[in-house]
């Protein structure tokens, strides 16, 4: 696969499945919430789109990750802001990339410690394989198979773009 | 030689002292503080950070506020928190801090918070802690208090913002005496500050931290013009012979009163680690007056200890 895929061509057709998936559910006013970083780069894509009038929900789930011994904390952790209550509320998690699910897993439980929510869907604009846990998006931009020992990453530099990169082994 | 706080790749394995704390993990210590302090606001104000973790608080030295501020920092980071009882345990029967160091280590225990009245018991302690555990100074003598230390970095930040170099920073009281005055002009020099003026009377005035600052035998002359005041608690349980004259005395000489306060900057921010010798050394008008910040000081070491004790277990 090459290295670097395209984002604009995805978002168009994947913000319309968003808006089409939420429609036919009743959903008019979702809470968007992105996770730091690019799933918040996302929403506020998608924020322009499905509700521009209201402010962007962001999750920094360091504190919530399973892999602390591992990886240890992030020397950057910024504080997680959801700017309104979402108690009762139908909640757009969004993410540029579902890999693992342990991260979608964190941001669900740090949710819940906001509140409970009416129901919560999931879009992330890259599916890829290495899924370690039962979790799979309501909206995908475009399924991947890249292998073990490669990572994909939205760049917002110098334009929005999705950089792969091979892990150096150790 | 490398303290025995950091790991063999730099990183900081215990907190003993801010002396050699490189500013980057001061800012880290800061920025993730300053996340933390959000969490409080929240509907479910705990993290699962540490859990599964056992926090020790071991209080050789009475103190209410620190190991409270420490118990709360343990459990909203989902740990399980012990607090030895010192009166009741086996050092009293003759067993050595390192054997208690090794008991509650058998029982699985994460990470020790020691307060002693002696100078380098916790820098002890960690030196001969098992890999992954983490040593805590909760206050040791007249060393340091690192964590109080952090606490009003992160207090000074979110008053004046990110830039400490152009700040005008006033330490004054009894320094002689005080941990955190060790920990604060160690953290503030790191920081960039430089314009650091120390207040005390003579007799009062650590010889060795004269280096770090200007020194001022006149509270109104450190004052004039400054940014920040921290105020020091008169330690008189710590004075072997009366070094002052009489508190009201003290006052007068050195007491922050409302006059002398409109010496320094109008949005001048007033501090004090407490627990405070009200008119002995700041008036109460100014301890509960506008420009004071030291009840957020209180509230910010549960944010700022929570930050430590994460980057220690979980960084």
């Amino acid at each position: 696969m090459n290295d670097d895929v395209a984002v604009e061509p995805l978002l168009s057709e994947w913000t319309a499945r968003i808006q089409a998936g939420l429609g036919a559910r009743g959903i008019l006013r979702p809470r968007l919430v992105g996770i730091q970083t690019g799933g918040v780069l996302l929403a506020e894509h998608l924020a322009r789109a499905l509700s521009p009038d209201q402010p962007l929900g962001r999750l920094d789930i360091s504190f919530y990750r399973d892999d602390h011994g591992q990886i240890g904390l992030h020397p950057k952790v910024l504080p997680s802001h959801l700017p309104w209550s979402i108690e009762g509320e139908h909640v757009l998690l969004v993410d540029d990339v579902l890999y693992t699910g342990r991260t979608i897993r964190a941001a669900l439980n740090e949710l819940f410690d906001w509140g409970r929510p009416a129901s919560v869907q999931l879009a992330v604009l890259i599916s890829r394989d290495g899924r370690e846990l039962p979790i799979q998006a309501d909206y995908v931009g475009r399924d991947l198979t890249i292998g073990a020992g490669r990572h994909i990453k939205l760049r917002a530099e110098p334009v929005l773009h999705l950089e792969t990169i091979q892990i150096p082994e150790r | 030689m490398r303290h025995v706080q950091f790991a063999e790749d730099g990183r900081l394995r215990h907190l003993i002292t801010l002396d050699g704390v490189s500013r980057q993990e001061l800012e880290a210590l800061i920025e993730t503080a300053l996340a933390l302090r959000q969490t409080a606001l929240r509907p479910v104000n705990k993290l699962p950070t540490l859990r599964g973790r056992t926090v020790v608080n071991l209080f050789f030295e009475p103190s209410t506020r620190t190991r409270t501020s420490f118990e709360l920092a343990a459990v909203r980071l989902s740990a399980d928190v012990v607090n030895f009882d010192v009166a009741h345990s086996s050092t009293k029967k003759g067993e050595t801090l390192i054997d208690t160091l090794r008991t509650l280590e058998a029982m699985r225990c994460d990470l020790f918070v020691v307060r002693h009245k002696e100078n380098g018991t916790p820098a002890l302690l960690a030196e001969h802690a098992q890999p992954g555990v983490a040593i805590v100074n909760g206050g040791d003598g007249n060393h340091a208090h690192p964590t109080q230390g952090l606490l009003d970095m992160l207090t000074i930040r979110r008053h004046k913002g990110e830039d400490f170099s152009k700040l005008s920073v006033a330490v004054i009281g009894d320094i002689l005496h005080s941990r955190v005055a060790r920990s604060d002009i160690q953290a503030l020099k790191t920081l960039g500050v430089q314009d650091l003026r120390l207040a005390a009377p003579a007799e009062l005035l650590a010889p060795e931290l004269r280096a770090f600052g200007q020194v001022f035998d006149r509270i109104d002359h450190a004052i004039a013009g400054a940014d920040v005041i921290m105020m020091l608690r008169l330690q008189k349980e710590r004075m072997d012979q009366a070094l002052i004259a009489s508190d009201a005395d003290y006052f007068r000489q050195w007491g922050l009163s409302q006059e002398r306060l409109a010496l320094a900057k109008p949005d001048a921010i007033v501090m004090h680690p407490g627990p405070m010798n009200r008119e002995v050394e700041i008036a109460s008008s100014v301890a509960d007056g506008p420009q004071s910040v030291i009840l957020e000081q209180v509230g910010n070491g549960v944010p700022m200890r929570m930050a430590v004790m994460s980057r220690l277990l979980a960084g």
